[in-house]
């Protein structure tokens, strides 16, 4: 029997394998990875009935034109996320976020855009055909590790499922309540005392610009130059997600899934690790303001996100 | 040992082993992250995701659904090192052509430091260097001490593109570019032995913390028929 996959006709912007994340490799140079948005990803998968730690496609921004070849399979797409499903009798309409879908053989998947998010997730019952580098299926195209060749997927290339046939359809929605927030809470950083009370006062009360160098490595801001009194170089040393790093020009960069694992820029702060997929769906535009929580306060944040990432996935069932 | 342990936010410990840049210190970074990997291996520990040992620092990454930075720091202070616990450190030697079409700053260095091509080579390829770590990009050397002779800062416009294989320098270190990559370093040559390999998922990288390595010329046309 032939391999079910999608055919792409369209490849998006950055559209790659994702999941959990390689671990125990940052003192070699590479990345976690994983999807940026980890509760949406996980998310995905549940709405289909899969692990929660099955790979499934992640888009950004415009997603994919997918096409399915051999089979028929039970999918689900999650984030904020305009898309169409296109019958094979070219009949379309219009997809809803947090649904599980059946697609037939030669039906379409039109990803349109991200809303006022950057990435989306896209899981299949029974996960992709794929194999694991260092126990992950993330794709990092900075090492050229993971699926594809560890590269973004592009025109015509294929991307072969597991199942070609639905024993059982899926029939799973939920309601979620997308609310962006503009507001990043964070916890002091190591060099937080590099900076001068001018430039700590700025860091909390001014509005800070998501500019346009966006990727999966990091999030470039702009606002006011934040002022270094100590050292704007500091001898290169681990980094983890999170991190917001300001270079000489006095730009704070925060860092995500891709980044670099070491570097030589003071860290004024690092973001919670509960506000870490918010920041991630940060688009170009946007303003945001810093917020600082104790450690602890943190950690109660984190508790209490968790417990409403597990109400999502527990409606999953 | 380590001067002190603080949170580097929610989810990872930071262990400042000092500010100084030496063999001695690094060594001690090695030893805890060592330590720290066979406890891992061992399912000893639970909870920690990556260590990440620089020249001076150990930075240590946990999942917070499983464990926190209490203990991960209680564990830390816990612990009783010993320097015996793994020493496989290699010497290793890397090849390396500087024609001029791959030694893209040479110029730059010449005017710099004040003295000829032949020079910077000498002292470039006359000594062993030690790998104090591996990171930034996947397998990336950064190596020291250079020469005091030919020690420069850094490009004051980074590159956008380095290629791959290059060989760079600046202040007392050196590195090995083993990907295209943005990057800052003053490039002396190019060198086509693989440095990390993805599929050798035991021992990706060639050069590991703690190794020796120094590097020997090549004419262009080594350089050209390189097979490994």
């Amino acid at each position: 029997m032939n391999k079910a996959y999608f055919e792409i006709l369209r490849a998006g912007v950055n559209t790659t394998i994702q999941d959990k994340g390689r671990n125990h490799l940052y003192h070699v140079g590479i990345a976690v990875s994983g999807a940026i948005d980890q509760r949406n990803y996980m998310i995905s998968n549940r709405l289909v009935e899969n692990q929660l730690n099955e790979a499934v496609i992640e888009f950004a921004y415009q997603g994919p034109l997918l096409k399915l070849k051999n089979g028929k399979i039970n999918f689900a797409i999650s984030g904020d996320i305009l898309f169409k499903i296109i019958r094979k009798d070219l009949e379309a309409e219009d997809g809803e976020c947090y649904k599980s879908y059946i697609l037939d053989e030669e039906d379409q998947i039109d990803i349109l855009s991200t809303k006022n998010s950057a990435y989306g997730y896209l899981a299949v019952n029974g996960g992709f055909h794929l194999e694991k580098t260092w126990g992950s299926y993330s794709t990092n195209t900075k090492a050229n590790i993971g699926p594809n060749d560890g590269k973004k997927y592009s025109i015509n290339d294929k991307i072969f499922i597991k199942k070609n046939d639905i024993k059982n359809p899926i029939n799973k929605k939920i309601n979620y309540n997308y609310s962006p927030d503009n507001i990043i809470r964070i916890i002091k950083g190591t060099n937080f005392d590099y900076f001068s009370k001018d430039a700590i006062n700025k860091f909390f009360k001014e509005d800070f610009l998501i500019t346009n160098l966006v990727d999966r490595m990091g999030i470039r801001l702009e606002g006011p130059k934040l002022e270094n009194i100590v050292n704007t170089n500091i001898k290169s040393e681990g980094l983890v997600k999170g991190v917001i790093q300001v270079p000489a020009d006095g730009n704070p960069i925060i860092m995500l899934s891709d980044h670099g694992t070491v570097g030589g820029y003071p860290k004024i702060s690092v973001v919670i690790a509960a506000d870490l997929d918010l920041v991630g769906q940060l688009t170009p535009g946007t303003k945001i303001n810093f917020k600082e929580v104790s450690l602890e306060e943190a950690q109660n944040i984190f508790k209490a996100y968790t417990e409403d990432t597990n109400k999502y996935l527990n409606e999953c069932n | 040992m380590i001067k002190n342990i603080s949170n580097l936010g929610d989810t990872a410990v930071y262990c400042n082993f000092g500010i100084e840049v030496n063999e001695s210190i690094n060594a001690n970074v090695i030893d805890y992250f060592n330590h720290l990997s066979k406890l891992i291996k061992e399912k000893e520990v639970e909870g920690i995701t990556n260590l990440t040992p620089s020249y001076n620092k150990l930075i240590i990454s946990f999942d917070l659904t499983i464990t926190d930075y209490k203990k991960i720091k209680n564990l830390i202070e816990g612990l009783i090192i010993r320097r015996d616990i793994k020493n496989d450190n290699q010497k290793i030697k890397i090849p390396v052509c500087c024609d001029d079409e791959y030694a893209l700053d040479i110029t730059r260095l010449i005017k710099k430091l004040n003295i000829n091509k032949d020079q910077i080579l000498e002292l470039y390829f006359n000594k062993e260097y030690f790998c104090y770590m591996t990171g930034f990009i996947a397998g990336m050397p950064f190596l020291g001490d250079l020469n005091e002779n030919i020690r420069c800062e850094r490009l004051e416009t980074p590159r956008v593109k380095m290629p791959k294989g290059s060989v760079g320098i600046t202040e007392q270190f050196a590195n090995i570019y083993t990907f295209e990559s943005p990057g800052g370093w003053n490039i002396i040559g190019n060198t086509p032995k693989k440095i990390f390999d993805h599929k050798n998922l035991d021992q990706p990288s060639l050069v590991n913390p703690g190794d020796k390595v120094s590097f020997y010329q090549i004419t262009k046309e080594e350089y050209l028929n390189w097979n490994e």
